[in-house]
């Protein structure tokens, strides 16, 4: 058996302590959690930088560490640092090494690296294949990356593990991947492992009360029960079976590197009124082992502005108004700066009308106001704020037609444009064929010695 | 005819990676579930979301009350004309929306 404590989804979300230290009472034999994903969108694997802060990290991370040292497992974070790429296991890293001086503590630290070379991912091209919907890939597109990783699965972390880390930061893994790490290792029931980290990635989301976070999941040979650690939240069959479907395309098929898990045999049943017991979940080999590849790179970079319509002439009729205001922006930008088409964009969205969700919005009701963001995008920031700064008068006063009188609309700031920095799009939705596990990925340990 | 919203207990939308779409639309007990079923076709939420029907992946999960639908994200995650990081918003589409029930 093996009992594997989860602190919640994120390092950064928060946890209910209370309940971590439960949890750390009942002896767990590994503490796993959660450091990323691709759910904040391209800039932090196109930066490799992390989403949430140094300061709510470490507040986190600390009392994690103090929990590993009571109990005296390790304890493990995957996607460290949000993207998971090298710079942030290193930031990642650093953090630690910060607490561990701060707290007195030697540990010894693994650090497993998932970034990919270009020119390495390039030589493995037919080793390569796309997954759905198709991308295209071809030296120049990997070559433009700024970052690309490949998501280990169980096999690095149990590489890890038998380093004999106190603590390890892994690079870009799948949510499940540390989770079923240990479970695997000893030999623990294969669906129930990778089902049992499945549901329990985002921590108490499966239970009645998510926002506590931390969980207790129970791995054997023919399953796993997990129970949440907060004070009255309860796990129902309900509520487990529910995590299956979230962020995920098909709700009983879930794939991993080296197979897939298969969970439309699982029974869901109600212990003692908090905990829950699953079994019957299958693990499906695959008969080779598969990474998925994450690459991002840069798209541009933009300026923002925002203006505000009140005026109800203008909230009326505020698609004409930007539909009006686009056309003469246009040929101003192109007879004043030289540039076409080619060279930028210039988009505005309706906030109050449609910003959500563009053509696809049914709902006609006319708003109050409507703020009106425009986004400007070009390969140069220069070029991107000397846009905004071209249309910032026009943004101001232009009319809805030529005989009205001039209008006049709401800026909430000073300068009332904004650079926005470089940003990032997704560009790779690839696997790739590995003849070892290892191959893709490199381990470091590192003994911290203090106190 | 009701709103969807109104007669479920709730709809949401999320990304399953940045290139995908996953709407679950949970009921409280099986009679409401199986008439949300009948009453809403693939064909008309793929009208709804101005996608292909053949893109579309439906999943009538009657253990739990959910009907699930997978589709290609309308826009990929973070690109230049996406306007929704965690594609939270899609759902509402669904929630306004008049079924005959």
């Amino acid at each position: 058996m093996t009992r594997v404590l989860i602190p919640n989804g994120a390092i950064g979300l928060g946890f209910d302590e209370a309940a971590l230290w439960r949890g750390v009472d009942m002896s767990p034999d590994v503490i796993c959690v959660d450091g990323g994903s691709t759910d904040s969108g391209p800039h932090y694997l196109g930066t490799g930088t992390s989403k949430y802060s140094r300061a709510s990290t470490m507040a986190e991370w600390r009392i994690l560490m103090q929990a590993r040292a009571k109990a005296g497992v390790p304890l493990i974070v995957g996607t460290a640092g949000t993207c998971g790429t090298d710079n942030t296991v290193d930031w990642m890293y650093q953090i630690t090494c910060d607490l561990a001086v701060e707290m007195g503590q030697s540990v010894k630290i693994a650090r497993l690296y998932s970034s990919q070379n270009a020119g390495t991912i390039t030589n493995a091209l037919d080793q390569i294949t796309p997954l759905w919907p198709t991308l295209p890939i071809s030296p120049e597109i990997l070559t433009g990356c700024t970052n690309i990783v490949a998501l280990a699965g169980a096999e690095q972390i149990t590489a890890a593990l038998q380093s004999g880390a106190d603590i390890i930061i892994a690079g870009r893994t799948t949510d499940t991947a540390t989770i079923a790490a240990l479970p695997l290792m000893n030999g623990d029931h294969a669906g129930g492992a990778w089902h049992g980290a499945k549901i329990g990635e985002c921590g108490a989301l499966c239970s009645t009360n998510p926002t506590s976070g931390v969980i207790i999941i129970d791995f054997d040979a023919t399953g796993f029960t997990v129970q949440p650690m907060a004070i009255g939240a309860i796990c129902t069959p309900q509520s487990v079976a529910a995590h299956m479907l979230y962020e995920n395309s098909d709700p009983n098929i879930l794939y991993e590197p080296g197979g897939h898990l298969d969970v439309t045999g699982a029974k869901y049943q109600q212990l003692d009124g908090r905990c829950v017991r699953v079994t019957g979940s299958k693990w499906v080999p695959l008969g080779r082992y598969t990474v998925k590849l994450e690459g991002a790179r840069l798209a541009g970079y933009q300026s923002c502005s925002l203006v505000l319509l009140r005026e109800r002439h203008y909230v009326e009729n505020a698609p004409e108004w930007v539909n009006r205001l686009t056309a003469y922006l246009t040929g101003e930008i192109k007879s004043r700066m030289g540039l076409g088409a080619s060279d930028y964009t210039l988009e505005f969205r309706l906030i109050g009308q449609n910003a959500t969700l563009g053509a696809l919005e049914t709902n006609t009701t006319t708003p109050a106001e409507i703020g009106v963001l425009a986004i400007i995008t070009a390969p140069e920031q220069a070029s991107a704020n000397e846009i905004a700064k071209l249309c910032n008068p026009f943004l101001l006063h232009y009319p809805l037609s030529d005989e009205e009188p001039q209008a006049t609309f709401a800026f909430p700031f000073s300068p009332a444009e904004w650079d926005k920095g470089p940003v990032h799009e997704f560009c790779l939705n690839h696997i790739l064929t590995l003849s070892d596990p290892m191959d893709a990925f490199r381990l470091q340990t590192d003994e911290v010695k203090h106190g | 005819m009701a709103k969807l919203g109104h007669i479920t207990s709730k709809i949401r939308s999320k990304n399953a990676g940045p290139f995908a779409l996953t709407i679950d639309i949970f009921s409280d007990d099986a009679d409401t579930h199986n008439a949300v079923c009948k009453a809403l076709s693939t064909a008309r939420v793929a009208a709804l979301y101005k996608t292909d029907e053949a893109d579309i992946k439906r999943f009538e999960l009657d253990t739990l009350n959910v009907l699930k639908f997978s589709m290609p994200r309308p826009t990929i995650q973070g690109s230049l004309t996406d306007r929704d990081m965690h594609a939270s918003g899609w759902a509402w589409l669904l929630a306004e929306l008049d079924v005959n029930i």
